[in-house]
Parts: C-alpha cells; sequence; structure tokens
C-alpha cells in the first residue's frame, strides 16, 4: 500500500489502532490494578472508535454505554475498594511463568492459524459497500433481532434474568443488625400507634393534703 | 481558497470538513460556557431572592459581572497537589467530567436542521457520554488519596449508575413513541401543538426522566456525592483553583444538557405551543429556562435524602414505574387507542 494510497479513514484506523494495542499492552503490564483498569476502558473506548468506522454505529456506541459505562465503572469500583498487595501478587511470577507463557503461544499461534487461512486473509475479505446516507444500523439490527433471531434473542434474555435473580438472591440476607426501614409501614403509622393522650389534671386538689396534716 | 485546496490536493475535502466541524464546534461550546457562567449567577440569585436575600449585587450592574469576577479569582488561585496523589490522574479527573458534558451537545438539534452531527443513534450517543462521565468523579476520588474524596467518589460513582437505568428506561418510552433515536425526528414526532408533546402521554416517564436527571447530575436533594455536612465535599475535596472550578463548570454544563434532552423528548424542542405561532430555537431556550428554574427551585426547597433512601428511590420505585408504563404503552399501541401515543 503506498502513501499516496491512503484516504482519510485509514489514518484514522491506524491512529485508534495503536491507541488500542498501546492500551492493551498497558493492560496486563501496568503494575498497579487501577491503572490497568483505566487503560481498559480506553481499550474499549478505541475499539468503539474502529467499530464506529465500519459503519456499525448501534455497537459501536452499546460498547461504550454498556462496558464503558456500566461494566467497567463497578470493575473499578472492586478494583480500587480492594487492598491489593502488590509484591504479594507478583510473588509466583517465575513458577507461573512457563504454563503461562506455553498458553500465550499456543494462543497466538492458534490465531495466526486462523487469520493466516485463505478464508481470513485480506484479500478475501472484500470491504462491507458504504451504506446510503438514509441507512439505519439500529433499525436493520433491531428487525433482526425481533425477526429472524427472535428465539435466540429471547433466550438469553432469560438466561440473563435467571443470573440476576440468582446474583440477587445469593447476595440478599438479612441481617440482624441491620438498620433498614420500611418506608411503606413508616408511612402507615397512625397516632393511635405511637401516643397515649391521659387526660390528667394539672395540679393535685389540696384538700386531701390538708386532711393527712391534720391527722397527723 | 483556491490556492490553499491546490496545495493539499487531494486531503483538502478532508480538511475542509474538520476546520468547518471545528468553527461549528466553537460556535456551540462559547455559548455553553457563557451559560453556565450565567447560570451560577442565576442561582444564587433565585436562591437568594427564594431567602428573602438580595445576592450578589456589588459586580456591574444587579452583579451581573459576578461570573466573571469569580472565574479570574479561580484562574489565579495556586492549584494544590496533594501528597502521594496519583498527578497524572488527579489531572485527568476534572478534564473527564466535563469533555462528556460538552461532547454530548454534538447531536443537539437547536432548531430544524440546525444540529452539529445529525446521526441516527442520537439519544444512544448521548446516553453512552453521560455515561463516561462517572469517570472523572471516580478517578478524581481515587486520586486525591484522600478517604472523604473517595467516599463521595464512591457515592456519586453508585448513584450515577443506579438512577442511569430509570432514566434510560423512561427514554424508552420516547423511542416507542417517537419509533426513532435521532433527537430531531423525536422533536418532529411532537408536532401539532402542546397535547402532542410526549410530557402528556409519556406523564410519568417525563417526572421520573426529570427527576433521575436532578439525580445524576448530583444536584441537591441528591448531592450526597458532596454532602458538606458529612464528608467535607465528596470527590472534589483536593481541588482547589480551576481544577475545582472544572468540576463545578461540568455540573452546570450538565443541568444544562439534561435540561435540554428533557426539553427536547417531553415538550417538543423548538416547536411552539400553540400551532399558529412559528417554531424556532427561542422556544427551545425557553423550556431549557423553565426546566433550569426547578434545578434551582427544589435545591432551594428541600432537605437532603439519606443515602439509602436516595437508592430505594431509584430501584425501587422508579424503575418498576418505568417498567410498568412501558408495558401500558406498548400495550395500548396495539388497541384502536394508538393515536394517543403517536
Amino acid at each position: 500500500m503506498s502513501f499516496q494510497g491512503l484516504i482519510f479513514q485509514d489514518y484514522v484506523f491506524y491512529a485508534l489502532a495503536a491507541i488500542l494495542l498501546f492500551a492493551g499492552l498497558r493492560v496486563i503490564t501496568a503494575r498497579n490494578p487501577v491503572h490497568a483498569a483505566l487503560f481498559l476502558v480506553l481499550a474499549f473506548f478505541t475499539a468503539a472508535g474502529i467499530w464506529l468506522l465500519l459503519e456499525a454505529e448501534f455497537l459501536a456506541i452499546a460498547l461504550v454505554l454498556v462496558y464503558v459505562g456500566a461494566v467497567m465503572v463497578l470493575f473499578l469500583f472492586v478494583v480500587m475498594m480492594l487492598d491489593i498487595n502488590l509484591d504479594k501478587l507478583r510473588e509466583g511470577f517465575w513458577n507461573y511463568l512457563p504454563i503461562a507463557a506455553f498458553v500465550g503461544v499456543l494462543m497466538a499461534a492458534e490465531m495466526a492459524m486462523v487469520l493466516g487461512t485463505q478464508y481470513f486473509s485480506a484479500e478475501h475479505i472484500i470491504a462491507p459497500a458504504p451504506h446510503p446516507a438514509g441507512y439505519s444500523n439500529t433499525a436493520e439490527l433491531g428487525r433482526q433481532l425481533y425477526t429472524d433471531y427472535l428465539l435466540p434473542f429471547e433466550l438469553a434474555s432469560v438466561v440473563l434474568l435467571v443470573a440476576i435473580v440468582a446474583a440477587i438472591t445469593l447476595t440478599l440476607r438479612d441481617r440482624k443488625e441491620s438498620k433498614s426501614m420500611n418506608p411503606a409501614e413508616q408511612v402507615k403509622v397512625m397516632k393511635a400507634d405511637r401516643i397515649r393522650i391521659v387526660q390528667m389534671a394539672s395540679f393535685k386538689e389540696p384538700e386531701e393534703e390538708s386532711n393527712t396534716k391534720e391527722g397527723a | 481558497m483556491e490556492t490553499l485546496a491546490n496545495l493539499f490536493g487531494s486531503y483538502w475535502p478532508a480538511i475542509e470538513i474538520t476546520g468547518w466541524t471545528l468553527i461549528k464546534i466553537i460556535a456551540i461550546v462559547i455559548p455553553l460556557m457563557l451559560c453556565v457562567a450565567y447560570m451560577t449567577l442565576a442561582e444564587r440569585k433565585v436562591i437568594g431572592y427564594m431567602q428573602v436575600r438580595i445576592g450578589p449585587n456589588r459586580v456591574g450592574y444587579f452583579g451581573l459581572l459576578q461570573p466573571i469576577a469569580d472565574a479570574l479569582k479561580l484562574l489565579f488561585k495556586e492549584i494544590i497537589l496533594p501528597t502521594a496523589s496519583n498527578k497524572y490522574l488527579f489531572f485527568l479527573g476534572p478534564i473527564l467530567t466535563i469533555a462528556p458534558a460538552f461532547a454530548a451537545w454534538a447531536v443537539v438539534p437547536f432548531d430544524l436542521n440546525l444540529i452539529l452531527a445529525d446521526i441516527d443513534a442520537g439519544l444512544l450517543y448521548i446516553l453512552a457520554m453521560t455515561s463516561v462521565a462517572v469517570y472523572g468523579v471516580i478517578i478524581a476520588g481515587w486520586a486525591s488519596n484522600s478517604k472523604y474524596a473517595f467516599l463521595g467518589a464512591l457515592r456519586s460513582a453508585a448513584q450515577i449508575v443506579s438512577y442511569e437505568i430509570a432514566m434510560g428506561f423512561a427514554l424508552v418510552g420516547v423511542l416507542m413513541c417517537a419509533n426513532s433515536l435521532n433527537l430531531g425526528k423525536i422533536v418532529l414526532a411532537q408536532s401539532g401543538g402542546i397535547f402532542q408533546w410526549y410530557w402528556l402521554p409519556l406523564f410519568p416517564l417525563f417526572i421520573v426522566y426529570f427527576i433521575s436527571a436532578v439525580a445524576e447530575t448530583n444536584r441537591a436533594p441528591f448531592d450526597v456525592a458532596e454532602g458538606e455536612s458529612e464528608i467535607v465535599a465528596g470527590f472534589h475535596v483536593e481541588y482547589s483553583g480551576m481544577s475545582f472550578a472544572v468540576f463545578f463548570l461540568a455540573e452546570y454544563a450538565n443541568m444544562i444538557l439534561v435540561s435540554t434532552l428533557a426539553a427536547l423528548m417531553f415538550l417538543g424542542g423548538w416547536l411552539s405551543p400553540v400551532s399558529n405561532i412559528p417554531d424556532g430555537f427561542l422556544w427551545l431556550l425557553a423550556k431549557v429556562g423553565f426546566l433550569l428554574f426547578f434545578f434551582l427551585w427544589f435545591r432551594a426547597t428541600f432537605p437532603r435524602y439519606r443515602y439509602d433512601q436516595i437508592m430505594r428511590l431509584g430501584w425501587k420505585v422508579f424503575i418498576p414505574i418505568t417498567l410498568l408504563w412501558i408495558v401500558v404503552v406498548g400495550g395500548f399501541m396495539q388497541t384502536r387507542f394508538a393515536y394517543l401515543f403517536h
């Protein structure tokens, strides 16, 4: 590919790809887990940018909305609150290195094998034709999900719902020392439940007292 | 122009578009910054009158130059970096707070065809941008290396994530009625006078959206992230000078943003309430101003919510209400009353 052949989109792609690779590398090399998580956020965000170049705007924005906006926030939440001892984490580094290196090399080899085949090499993948101006990625995706893929879509949502219910049930245990209140009960309280109005004279009758005095 | 075009050759169209876009961005950001500055003055004046005070009235007529004086003061103040804080993240925090607050304006239509980027998934883009804003708060709280700042950041993050769900569901109702994610199309779907605007058929969602918006911007009565009586000033306790001012700017820019979104989605945007008066940008301005006044009114009126009650309101009241109303809207769309929701 000659320099002259590059168009504006290519520059954007290479810039985003460089940032993505850098961020991905820093996720595994950063010493501080919080930094690593933040680099992962950067990686997601940049990946969304690359998806935008592919005209997959719904997926790109959903990636930012779901992974950056929700998942990574909770992730960061946990990582920040953990008291992580970095020295202890790095203790077994040399022991684990052989296995880790083996797994890493295997994964790289697998990816190379897939991408190197004739089906996936760059010459065999035709760039998708650019869509006309009125094309709506979101509407198209929605139509696919709710017509052709309705059953898998609904199944996936039910599986997720079950997972949510299970996770909440696991964490929902009644602690005895909990001081949580029930606002419905608080609102239902009537005057009669809380206070008792007693009618009594504001001072004692003096006659009895004088009687006792006389008796003494 | 011609010589420039020849100089850059085939790259000229890209450069030309970038240049024009930059000019448009400046044309949006500068008025927005002015709005933010005068919003602070309006807040002090309005709350002042509500509490039978006068408010700032020394700098300029009626205190009109007060925001400029404040900005100058903050500019010249020293920025203090706490010991053992993380230098880069400490300054990244304010930047990450204000950047999404401005970036979201890219897809906001001010009038018919008066919009920076008329993208199809505009509403999703805004939701994505506002959800990124939470990072500024979290990073600021963590990088300050201070307990109060960290507590404030945790409170704020949990609150923003929780209310985002209710807010998102409230917007799903709008999407169902308008059949589009494009903000311009959502406004146009409401044309035909005040009773065609979505506040009427989607009234519960409108209320939920607006209260969630107040919570999302960490404003009173949901300002436990700052909670000056409990955790000093929350996540920005260690910030001074301009770095503090940026958080302040972001808060007000977010207020204006969520009010504009509410005006666009529930109050008909730039459309006029009566069909024989022309539509225009001034209507949008009036609606946004009306909604912003509520933010100030709330602050002068309500005591601060307790934290567990904020969470209860978000998860156990608002989310069920929005889910229920989405089912109601969806159900009615299948009957002959469907015209009510279009």
